[in-house]
């Protein structure tokens, strides 16, 4: 089950015409889908569309009593092919992943259901992760539409604005046989925000329709003659379609200003962005009444020549406001404003920067230095604030605030893995390690630093083929199990079977796909009512044909990890070996037993909670524990000793108990101050006469060290 | 510029610290008192331990309902409120330009969640919260800074309650406390704890005088004892030795006499003593006497190695298992077991035999075989009767201790330290002063122990080849930084070689900085970054 829980949420799905929905942008587009009549919903979780997936895993009842058919994908590529079904039939179908890296995945699939084209409306909802805060490479989703010929919506981020650019996408679809991709940037995503919703619709074909009377028209079909005849459609029929459609729907919108020598071009999702700048600059309200001219594209791909050519004509100058590079949408307004013998100056990454993320900063300066070149009067009004940036107080601080790199969790059971390999590396030397997505790949920030490479989701056994040859040492290539399921169990493992590989893959099995929030995967261990779980990855791995396999059951015995890996590179048998290290996600299992076991301590039964504390009298403020450990709960403090300088290592009260400190301290023979506490509820009458004696003994004895000590304080 | 129709809030948070929460109380808090409310946050892998920001614009509604154009990130000069949950955190939107004089109201907990880099250094890598305070005051329009995090774990709740106390009695939003407080009950979780630590907070922000209190821990102040040995010495203290050491040595000989007995504590004060003399006649008066309080300071430590019957020691007192107890909150009469981690080396046990039996172990490879066997991997129940005995007993040899091997060894190295520190002294009085302060490396157990030695070994020859030579108390300072930046000692290796090449090749021997365990993981100028 998924991080967070939506059961709340769900119930807005239900809300009807003319009720106000209010919650976050992700919720909207999923409210518009059913307000849409979409037949069924493929996906695959990734930040800022996991929501998406995981409200729609909520609310089975809901989508059952519509007729909607739900999908958790195997992976992107899949979540693209399930829109298959709507290339012959008149059935809607939405997929959604995270951008660019999903989409790379879903490319082949959307390429071939971008040439034959579709029949139902087919809306591809992509949850853009650029700028601050990415986990992923900064690219742009503008490049797939262009070379496949999707059409890319960039709505402005306002729930009103998505809902409706969500049902437009799909008779945008239909109106030109062409697949629609509508991009949402992440705070968008996550906005919070209201509209006023209409009725559910019920999909008016359904997928069982389909099933008894089949269709199939080999024209839709990626073959020869087809093929070719699918490039002409494309620009004879399907482009000029969508023209006709965005044109006459107005999707793309105009406001008018009074300075009508200039105008600003923006991509929708930058609207808010714009418009706060133009409102610091004294030519704007918060109410979206401007000065300057806008035209703002909720359509990014295709671009509508002619609106181009009426907003441009006649203006001296014109600015384009495009997040990101290449710059595509500038390129393409140049040519046509060339074509069409428009003179207005375009400004555009000229003022603006080419690379990054357009925050309001970036904005504000940009818009101001178009302005100034272009009509220097409209700028008299506005104010510039006093920067404080010089000032040598604040320049101090570049010394002094840390980076917070992402860490694992407290209690994460990954980390004992990486404290084993930090361990093993001191005995053997620097291995070299294939990387892979997922929580695991925080290995490579300190304190670990190991990971040598990360070539994509799944492909931490793929990106170690290359050293498969006789060496003194070999790699190590590191999955996780939602890799796996993604496309590691093909494209590592098989693959290195295939290639008699002699090398070691490490599968990071914790019961979940975790870092895309904790959705359920094949080998997950939790019953899941509506999905297959349980299929253990040993039973894949020995079915691809690999002889070797570990399974460790519990990550944090330390020693035992450590074994396993040394023993699966220190040769033995040839071929591929396996290591399996199990545990659960801290932050799922935790989710799942604390509430369990408040309960249990509330009927008064027997309950032991574990922690670990350190002895500050015995730390000697060295941290080594810390340099193989990282986890949160492990922290510094001042050392209570006058004498010493250096902070002592101290567990917080967040510590879970999860043992890694007890065994690193054993395995690297690290100190003495570490200690296990556990603390017992409800204990038996027994217990307790044996406590009560035990402990009378021991304050005696206490008692008489106290006694001398007391004799010479001060 | 400042539109008094919008209110614009960025708070900084750390994943984790339930920064949502207070943005979903801000939502319900201001769209019940009729403004339009925009929020909007980047999560993930942020959330997992790095620093995230959640953004909220309030608007105040109109009778046309328009709907306003809120922005989706906060921006330089456009914020009014910023809240961090952690003051590096504060420090961080300063930096980022969020805070500026005429606008904001920065809000920040003065507690500290330490960055990886901070708790990884080999020493103190703390950063020094002072340059936020300053930072803060000459870049937020107002400055409101207490510790948040001890309020809402007094108050048994998480710091997302005390922020919203604080960022209510700072009285910079339109609303009551009241309203405050409906918006927590209608979040409906952790209630009662919830508006306790709330309350807390605001009573607190509205005085607002909150600052972190440095503390002086060196008070010159020389306390009287019951007990007359003590107070020969403490009297010893007064009289034979320059002020400024004075709280160093009130330390030391209360650790002493806690480590082993007053004659011990005595020896400490005889060593003291002869370094503190050649340190007047070096003109230490215009110095401070720094050499005598480094020397007073670190020969405590020193004379207080951590042995096994020291750690059994602490381990077993009473005082130690009421601060645990307090440490896990454990109510009175709870049972808790604690078990210890502990893994005793055949050296360390030669180390508390006596001193020939000790070497003879050793020495003799069946024996220490046969001892292997017993020694290694210990868990050990303290507060079980068996595990608490055992401890116990070991704890009591301390009368013995000046018998051990690791007695003999600790007195011989002290001598040689003490001695270099006065001839030293003698020609290069910074440079000793440097010495002194070298023991600082000489910390952990076992292997880290080892290598601790190792380093420290390594710097007292470099400073033997650096008497009389220009910049001589700088360049041993640089070395013994470096033997804090790596574990694997990589970074003193190549200050060494520098040095072997400057100065005087035969006397510096690079190796023996230990470059075969080097970790070149640890080498990653990342993690040395932080020391």
């Amino acid at each position: 089950m998924a991080e967070r829980s939506f059961r709340k949420e769900v119930q807005k799905l239900r809300l009807g015409a003319g009720e106000t929905f209010r919650g976050e942008g992700i919720l909207a587009v999923t409210k518009a889908l059913l307000q849409s009549g979409v037949g069924y919903v493929a996906g695959y979780q990734g930040a800022p569309i996991s929501h998406l997936m995981d409200v729609l895993a909520d609310a089975r009842d809901i989508l059952s009593e519509l007729g909607v058919h739900f999908e958790t994908s195997a992976n992107e590529a899949t979540a693209a092919a399930t829109l298959a079904a709507s290339v012959n039939y008149p059935i809607r179908g939405a997929a959604t992943w995270k951008s660019t890296v999903g989409t790379n995945v879903a490319s082949d699939a959307l390429a071939n259901l971008a040439s034959g084209g579709v029949t139902g409306g087919a809306l591809i909802v992509i949850g853009e992760d650029y700028g601050e805060g990415s986990s992923i490479m900064q690219e742009r989703t503008h490049a797939f539409a262009m070379k496949s010929q999707v059409w890319l919506l960039d709505p402005r981020p306002n729930l009103p604005s998505i809902v409706s650019m969500v049902e437009k996408g799909f008779e945008l679809s239909e109106a030109s046989n062409t697949p629609v991709m509508l991009e949402l940037r992440i705070r968008a995503c996550h906005v919070h925000g209201h509209f006023v919703a209409r009725d559910n619709v019920r999909p008016p074909f359904t997928l069982q329709e389909a099933l008894v009377t089949p269709r199939r028209d080999t024209g839709r079909i990626v073959l020869p003659p087809a093929s070719f005849q699918h490039e002409k459609d494309k620009i004879e029929k399907r482009w000029p379609a969508a023209v006709k459609f965005i044109a006459g729907h107005g999707l793309n919108e105009f406001f008018d200003g009074d300075a009508a020598d200039v105008g600003i071009i923006l991509q929708g999702g930058l609207y808010n962005g714009v418009l706060r700048a133009l409102e610091r600059l004294g030519l704007a309200n918060a109410f979206g009444n401007t000065r300057v001219p806008l035209y703002v594209l909720n359509v990014t791909y295709p671009l509508i020549d002619a609106e181009v050519v009426r907003f441009c004509a006649g203006r001296r100058a014109v600015l384009l406001v495009e997040e990101g590079q290449p710059d595509y949408i500038e390129q393409n307004l140049h040519a046509i404003l060339r074509k069409a013998d428009v003179h207005t100056a375009l400004s555009g990454k000229d003022v603006l920067p080419m690379a990054g993320e357009y925050t309001g900063e970036v904005l504000l300066c940009g818009l101001r230095a178009f302005l100034d070149r272009h009509a220097p009067r409209l700028l008299q009004a506005s104010p510039a604030h006093s920067s404080v940036a010089a000032h040598p107080a604040v320049q101090a601080l570049a010394g002094v605030v840390p980076q917070r790199p992402a860490g694992f969790c407290t209690g994460c059971p990954e980390r004992p893995i990486f404290t084993a390999m930090k361990l093993m590396e001191k005995e053997l030397g620097p291995l070299h390690v294939s990387a892979d997505i997922g929580c695991h790949l925080f290995s490579i920030l300190p304190p670990f630093n190991i990971g040598n490479t990360t070539m994509g989701y799944g492909l931490g056994g793929a990106a170690a083929s290359a050293f498969n040859v006789e060496a003194p040492r070999k790699a190590i290539a590191i999955m996780g199990d939602g890799g796996f399921w993604h496309n590691g169990l093909t494209s590592g493992i098989g693959n290195s079977v295939f290639n008699r590989s002699d090398g070691v893959t490490l599968i990071v099995d914790n019961g979940y796909s975790a870092a895309t929030g904790g959705q359920d995967v094949l080998s997950s261990r939790a019953a899941n009512p509506t999905r297959s779980t349980n299929n253990p990855i040993e039973q894949a791995v020995r079915g691809v044909g690999v002889k070797q396999v570990t399974t460790i059951t519990r990550t944090y015995d330390v020693e035992r990890m450590r074994q396993a890996l040394r023993e699966a590179l220190d040769g033995g048998q040839p071929g591929h070996k396996v290591i399996v290290a199990q545990s659960e996600c801290m932050l799922n299992r935790q989710r799942r037993v604390k509430p369990l076991m408040k309960q249990a301590i509330q009927k008064g039964e027997r309950v032991v909670r574990e922690r670990f504390v350190v002895d500050p009298d015995t730390c000697t403020g060295d941290h080594a524990c810390v340099r193989i450990s990282g986890c949160p709960s492990l922290t510094i403090r001042p050392n209570p000793d006058p004498l010493r300088v250096d902070p002592v290592t101290h567990v917080d009260d967040s510590c879970v108990g999860c043992g890694l400190c007890g065994e690193a301290a054993h395995a690297a023979a690290l100190c003495p101050s570490f200690m296990r506490a556990e603390i017992v509820f409800n204990p038996g009458p027994w217990e307790k006469f044996r406590n009560r004696v035990r402990t009378r003994v021991i304050r005696a004895l206490q008692r008489q060290v106290r006694r001398r000590l007391d004799r010479y304080a001060f | 510029m400042s539109d008094p129709q919008r209110i614009s809030i960025a708070v900084l948070a750390i994943g984790g610290q339930g920064g949502g929460v207070l943005a979903d109380w801000l939502v319900d808090l201001a769209e019940h008192e009729g403004w339009i409310v925009q929020t909007t946050s980047v999560p993930g892998v942020a959330q997992r331990t790095g620093a995230t920001i959640y953004y909220t614009e309030l608007f105040r509604g109109e009778e046309t309902g328009r709907a306003p154009v809120l922005a989706l990130m906060p921006a330089p000069g456009d914020v009014d409120i910023v809240v961090a949950a952690e003051l590096m955190e504060a420090g961080r939107a300063i930096q980022r330009g969020l805070v500026t004089p005429e606008r904001t109201t920065l809000i920040s907990s003065s507690h500290r969640a330490y960055a990886i880099l901070e708790k990884s250094a080999m020493a103190n890598g703390m950063a020094d919260p002072e340059t936020v305070h300053a930072a803060a005051r000459v870049a937020s329009r107002r400055y409101v800074c207490f510790d948040m995090a001890s309020i809402a774990e007094d108050n048994g709740s998480v710091i997302s309650a005390s922020l919203f106390g604080a960022l209510a009695g700072a009285a910079v939003l339109p609303f009551g406390r009241e309203a405050f407080e409906a918006a927590i009950r209608r979040g409906g979780v952790g209630v009662e704890s919830s508006l306790r630590a709330f309350g807390a907070a605001c009573d607190q922000s509205q005085r607002s005088a909150g600052r972190v209190r440095r503390e002086d821990r060196q008070g010159a102040e020389i306390p009287v004892a019951r007990n007359p040995a003590v107070n020969a010495l403490l009297a010893e203290i007064r009289e034979a030795f320059p002020a400024p050491a004075h709280g160093f040595l009130v330390e030391g000989v209360r650790k002493l006499i806690d480590y082993m007995d007053i004659g011990y504590a005595h020896d400490y004060l005889r060593r003291v003593r002869s370094v503190a003399m050649l340190d007047a006649r070096c003109d230490g008066q215009r110095r401070e006497f720094r050499v005598t309080c480094e020397t007073a300071r670190y020969l405590a430590l020193r004379m207080a190695y951590e042995d096994t019957i020291r750690v059994a020691d602490l381990k077993t007192r009473a005082a130690r298992f009421d601060r645990f107890r307090r440490e896990v909150h454990a109510f009175p009469g709870q049972i808790v077991y604690v078990t210890e981690f502990l893994h005793p080396r055949v050296q360390e046990i030669a180390d508390t035999l006596p001193a020939g039996l000790g070497r003879w172990l050793l020495d003799t490879p069946w024996a220490s075989r046969a001892v292997d066997r017993l020694a290694g991997k210990r868990l050990v129940r303290t507060a079980r009767l068996r595990g608490f005995m055992a401890l116990w007993l070991i704890g009591r040899l301390g009368r013995y201790r000046r018998r051990t091997l690791r007695y003999a060894a600790e007195m011989r190295d002290i001598g040689a330290w003490l001695s270099r520190i006065e001839h030293t002294m003698l020609e290069d009085y910074d440079l000793a002063c440097e010495v002194a302060e070298c023991a600082r490396v000489l910390k952990g157990y076992g292997e880290t122990g080892e290598r601790s030695r190792r380093s420290f070994d390594a710097l007292m020859r470099a400073a033997d080849a650096l008497v009389g030579r220009p910049g001589s108390a700088a360049r041993l300072r640089a070395l013994h930084r470096a033997a804090l930046q790596d574990e694997g000692g990589c970074a003193l290796k190549a200050g060494l070689v520098e040095l072997g090449s400057s100065v005087a090749p035969a006397s510096v021997d690079p190796a023996s900085a230990d470059p075969a365990s080097a970790d070149p993981a640890s080498a990653d100028p990342a993690s040395a970054a932080g020391a």
